[in-house]
């Protein structure tokens, strides 16, 4: 590596094209393109008795009306469920257009292809649909308490009910460790419905080539390559005839990696059928309404605990809410499952999970992705436990560490990628270290008893997490260098603003030797790779960054032997600087990159300077060879695939100083303290971009978003006035430190960085907010008017006041 | 989200406006700095089949003083308020409120008497009209008429404007004494859940209080005599808060009952 960016804050390559408005998003293509409305359930359960569509037929710009009567074999089944798990006995998926049964407000109903959206929504205006109501079924309690139920043929609203344990290593069963132990506590927590909120919605615009029988499609979407493969199998179209984009994308957070939307189907269906490019954008309303929402749960706790505050036993029992539909799976309760453990060693436990039903928007992964429920249970667990035995909470947490010369740490589960819950590497002793020496944790006790005296309340909470990144099960990159010394990168994988296009190419440039200028970087374009996975799980970094790496190698072994030929040097003596080969210590004896890709690729045909010196009268060598040697290919290029054995675990812990105001409830955050580690950085400063955005949507849903339903199943605020994403001025400064453990699983040791700022927040503010208030947090987010209410019945019943056990 | 068609208007003088807007009778809305209207279109929440556009009207966007304070042209921008040196001359309180109101990127847009017009009882300046006893200048087909504040405001995002009449200006009254205005909001320039508008002159004092009611309510709270304590109670006797998905009425209450106290603090010792 002679070129070193690799580890620098380079800056963003994108930026200067995205900030000054030259990005291609969806919306951005297609402008003659007809628009797509739909007519979307105005009601959360209901029978469609009739669609009458005579009041709409005559307006002006109308091209078509669809109902799932007029879609073909494949566009008419329901929507794959995407991961199936065996404990999913009860799975189920929406159609594209609601037949019969619409179980939730925003479900699809009716699409209309107008010569614009404003006529497209005048006619879903004048669409008319009858219906016959049926009950609603809203909130994880009253699902599983029935007797209604969302789908006729799933009991009890259960969509999969799973119990795992790890017994204790002498063998008991984790309610037997439990009822033994000096100590135990039991209690419930409470966390909200959130979502992604993608600054770009969702969108796709698709068109028809009649004369080459091909399709493409541009989607806003997390995973090109899979949306390619599910259009082509559900239109019937051979894989080679469709082709998939992601241009820029404004936002996924993993709304987006959900796949195939009812849209990314019926849009190119009618661009085919009608031979007409057609375009859908999905406006906010409809995203509130109509993509994926995440997070609601709730878990019901009994821990077992020694003296030293060391955890015996763990029994957790999580409702989780998944909506309407199941189309990802149970993922979302499996990471919450399996990543409820932290950083901790738990003497043994049990977590039961039942995946529930109600007529709501379906759930799937967010940012965090079950992840920020599942640290909320432990490090609210480790709070009680140090208030119990009246220990500080950085000193319960550390006994009950995993220590650095554990690694690998096997947690006994299965893991989201269908792999075992192994820890590759950390250091959480470390960490812990570095984040209290950042936030002062050892002298808040002063500053606290300071701002009392002046009538003031503030609080200190802490959180810790660690976090499977890079899941399998591969990603791969193609490289290549053609002869005016541009150094092409390409995988498959998408990009939604992380900034792969910096961090691939200083990825390319370290490993190549050559300037990051040279060098460009497409994702998502099945033109380009057409084998991928997808963005999402942290994993774009590790799984591309490594297969791009790898690939980068092979073209170098390749560079190296032509130009050892042409330099009459042994290869191992070469090496790549600022795009020159050259021998180690004798620079002179040299020769450009970009003549070594003319020299790759003989030519019959000279096309310009460069091309003459390739050609078959100008190139010396062998008359008893071929021009292209045995297991040789032409050109300077190579493809790599990365695809590791498990996931690898990266890690953190939050801190927070919070102010409440004693007599307006307010909550303001004063201090927010990250110690990070994903191992290698490739890039510190976008590390950094990335926790302070993760961070940023933590602290929405610890302080200020919920999805507010009816027991009618109305959303009560699908709008930006009414569900309070913060503004930049809800953001306290968040403060830094990394750590770097590399991972032993990959090439470059690394880990992912993308989801981790999120995960931890309210369970770090929830933990600062009760030490400023004395009064137990279980339920988050938590709002002045939510602080006012505890308050009170902290006073009137007092029960719920934080109180030393001394049971 | 796409409004449904409608026809447009782009009246050039005031008499052209309150012509189309005669001729347009309830089916008319008129359009300024658009904040709150085209939202409400986009999402077919309103749906007027006649828009008169007054952006193009001349003489609509004066800031001037006037004996006993300053009057504001309906084409004022928020920003343009805020940043009178005249408007903050004669009613400071003005200028403290404008910057509670939203953003910089909607106070640049839309205009104060817009804000009036639109009547929202969670809105800072109809408050501070209502504190203030201001009044608002409307032009219809039979020539002008000045509402005082007490009886503009009739329900929520309703006033006594009449079909076809435009609002041309609002009058902010100079007062003798303090005022202040404090308010508490779930996000930096939301709308708040609660805020007190305050004024306190020598043997007098009052005040205005947002999103506890139809209007904005105003409380005479002279007979606390600076116990301000005592001040709160009697406002929270008079508000009428409700519950929302935000906060819940006994939040509200409390909340307004807190700001009261802190806003009359605050004037009486400005």
């Amino acid at each position: 590596m002679t070129t070193k960016l690799f580890g620098e804050p380079v800056r963003r390559r994108e930026d200067a094209r995205l900030v000054a408005g030259n990005g291609r998003y969806l919306d951005d293509l297609g402008a003659g393109a007809l628009a797509v409305a739909f007519v979307r359930s105005p009601h959360a359960h209901a029978r469609i008795t009739g669609i009458d569509v005579d009041d709409a037929i005559d307006v002006e710009g109308l091209v078509a009306i669809y109902t799932w009567e007029d879609l073909p074999e494949g566009v008419r089944e329901p929507l794959p469920l995407l991961i199936p798990h065996p404990a999913l006995t009860h799975g189920r998926t929406a159609y594209c257009l609601a037949k019969d049964v619409v179980r939730h407000v925003g479900e699809p109903i009716v699409m209309v292809v107008a010569t614009d959206r404003y006529v497209a929504e005048d006619v879903c205006e004048r669409i008319q649909v009858s219906y016959e109501f049926l009950k609603p079924v809203v909130g994880l309690e009253n699902a599983v308490e029935g007797p209604n139920l969302v789908h006729d043929d799933v009991p009890g609203n259960v969509g999969a009910h799973l119990v795992q344990e790890v017994a204790h290593r002498d063998g008991r069963a984790t309610r037997d460790v439990i009822a033994a132990a000096p100590h135990t506590l039991t209690f419930r927590l409470d966390i909200e419905r959130s979502a992604c909120m993608p600054m770009e919605g969702k969108g796709v615009y698709a068109r028809w080539d009649a004369d080459d029988r091909s399709l493409r499609v541009y989607s806003s979407t997390q995973t090109s390559t899979s949306v390619r493969m599910a259009i082509a199998a559900k239109l019937g179209l051979p894989l080679p005839k469709v082709e998939v984009i992601a241009p820029d994308v404004g936002g996924g957070f993993g709304v987006k990696i959900v796949h195939p939307w009812p849209e990314e189907i019926l849009v190119p269906w009618a661009a085919r059928l009608l031979n007409r490019e057609v375009k859908w954008t999905e406006d906010r309303r409809e995203h509130f309404v109509s993509s994926a929402h995440e997070r609601a749960q709730v878990q019901h706790v009994t821990v077992g605990f020694d003296d030293e505050g060391r955890v015996l036993g763990l029994d957790v029992e999580i409702l989780h809410d998944h909506g309407a539909y199941t189309p990802y799976g149970i993922i979302v309760p499996i990471i919450t499952s399996t990543q409820l453990l932290g950083p901790y060693k738990i003497g043994s436990y049990r977590v039961e999970f039942f995946s529930v039903y109600t007529n709501t928007v379906q759930v799937t992964p967010y940012r965090g992705a079950g992840r920020p429920q599942g640290v909320f249970c432990m490090e609210r667990t480790m709070d009680k436990i140090a208030q119990y035995l009246g220990k500080d909470r950085t000193d319960v947490r550390a006994v009950n560490f995993i220590q650095p010369d554990e690694f690998p740490y096997d947690q006994q589960m299965i893991f989201q990628d269908g792999r075992p819950l192994i820890y590759d590497s950390g250091d959480y002793p470390e960490s812990l270290r570095k984040l209290k020496d950042l936030i002062g944790w050892d002298d808040f006790p002063a500053l606290q008893a300071e701002a009392a005296a002046e009538g003031r309340r503030i609080g200190i909470g802490v959180g810790c997490y660690v976090e499977g990144t890079g899941v399998g099960p591969y990603e791969g990159g193609h490289v290549q260098v053609t002869s005016d010394g541009r150094v092409h990168v390409s995988t498959g994988l998408t990009s939604q603003g992380q900034g792969h296009e910096t961090v691939f190419a200083q990825i390319a440039a370290t490993e190549l030797g050559v300037p990051i200028e040279k060098v460009s970087v497409v994702t998502g374009d099945t033109r380009r790779f057409g084998y991928a996975v997808g963005t999402f799980a942290s994993r774009a970094a590790v799984m591309s960054g490594n297969a791009i790496a790898l690939a980068c190698r092979k073209v170098k072994e390749k560079a190296l032997q032509i130009a050892a030929d042409a330099l009459e040097a042994d290869p191992a003596d070469l090496e790549i600087t600022d795009g020159m080969v050259h021998v180690v210590g004798a620079p002179s004896a040299s020769i450009p990159l970009a003549t070594v890709a003319v020299l790759s690729n003989p030519l019959r045909y000279a096309f310009d300077e460069e091309a003459k010196r390739a050609t078959q009268f100008a190139t010396g060598g062998s008359m008893e060879k071929p021009p292209v040697a045995e297991g040789q290919e032409p050109g300077l290029e190579g493809k790599d695939y990365y695809s590791p054995v498990r996931s690898t675990f990266a890690s953190g812990m939050h801190a927070a100083i919070v102010e409440t105001d004693p007599d307006t409830a307010e909550i303001r955050i004063l201090r927010y303290a990250v110690v990070h580690d994903c191992g290698k950085m490739i890039n510190p400063m976008l590390v950094e971009g990335q926790i302070h955005g993760g961070v940023a949507q933590g602290v929405g849903g610890a302080l200020y978003e919920k999805m507010v339903y009816d027991e009618y199943g109305q959303l009560l605020n699908a709008s930006f006035m009414d569900f309070l994403m913060p503004y930049v001025t809800e953001i306290p400064t968040i403060e830094t430190d990394h750590l770097e453990t590399p991972s032993p699983l990959n090439p470059l040791g690394i880990k992912g960085a993308g989801e981790a700022g999120v995960i931890p927040v309210s369970a770090v503010i929830a933990g600062a907010v009760e030490d400023a208030e004395r009064i137990v947090i279980d339920k988050m987010p938590i709002s002045p008017s939510d602080l006012y209410a505890l308050r009170d019945s902290s006073r009137t019943s007092g029960a719920v006041s934080l109180l030393r056990n001394t049971q | 989200m796409k409004p449904p068609s409608f026809v447009y208007h782009a009246p050039a003088t005031v008499a052209e406006a309150v012509e189309a807007l005669t001729a347009a009778g309830a089916d008319g809305k008129v359009l300024a700095g658009g904040q709150s209207l085209i939202p409400l279109m986009n999402m077919r929440l309103a749906a007027p089949g006649q828009l008169v556009d007054i952006n193009h009207v001349a003489g609509l966007g004066e800031i001037t003083a006037e004996a006993g304070g300053v009057r504001v042209g309906a084409l004022a921008r928020h920003a343009e308020v805020e940043a009178s040196e005249t408007a903050f001359a004669a009613q400071p309180l003005v200028r403290r409120a404008l910057r509670l109101v939203a953003h910089p990127a909607v106070r640049n847009r839309g205009t104060t008497v817009g804000s009036i017009v639109h009547a929202d009882p969670a809105a800072e300046m109809p408050a501070v009209l209502a504190l203030l006893g201001g009044s608002v200048r409307v032009r219809g087909a039979g020539g002008e008429r000045d509402i005082p504040a007490a009886e503009f405001f009739t329900g929520p995002m309703e006033s006594s404007l009449r079909t076809g009449e435009l609002a041309v200006s609002a009058f902010f009254p100079s007062a003798e004494g303090g005022t202040a205005i404090v308010e508490v909001a779930r996000r930096h320039g939301d709308y708040a859940m609660a805020g007190v508008a305050a004024l306190v002159a020598p043997g007098h004092a009052r005040v205005a209080c947002l999103s506890v009611g139809a209007v904005p309510v105003v409380v005479d709270v002279t007979e606390a005599e600076g116990d301000w304590t005592r001040a709160a109670e009697l406002v929270q006797e008079r508000i009428e808060p409700e519950a929302d998905i935000h906060a819940t009425a006994d939040y509200r209450r409390h909340l307004t009952g807190v700001l009261a106290a802190r806003a009359l603090k605050e004037a009486a010792d400005a």
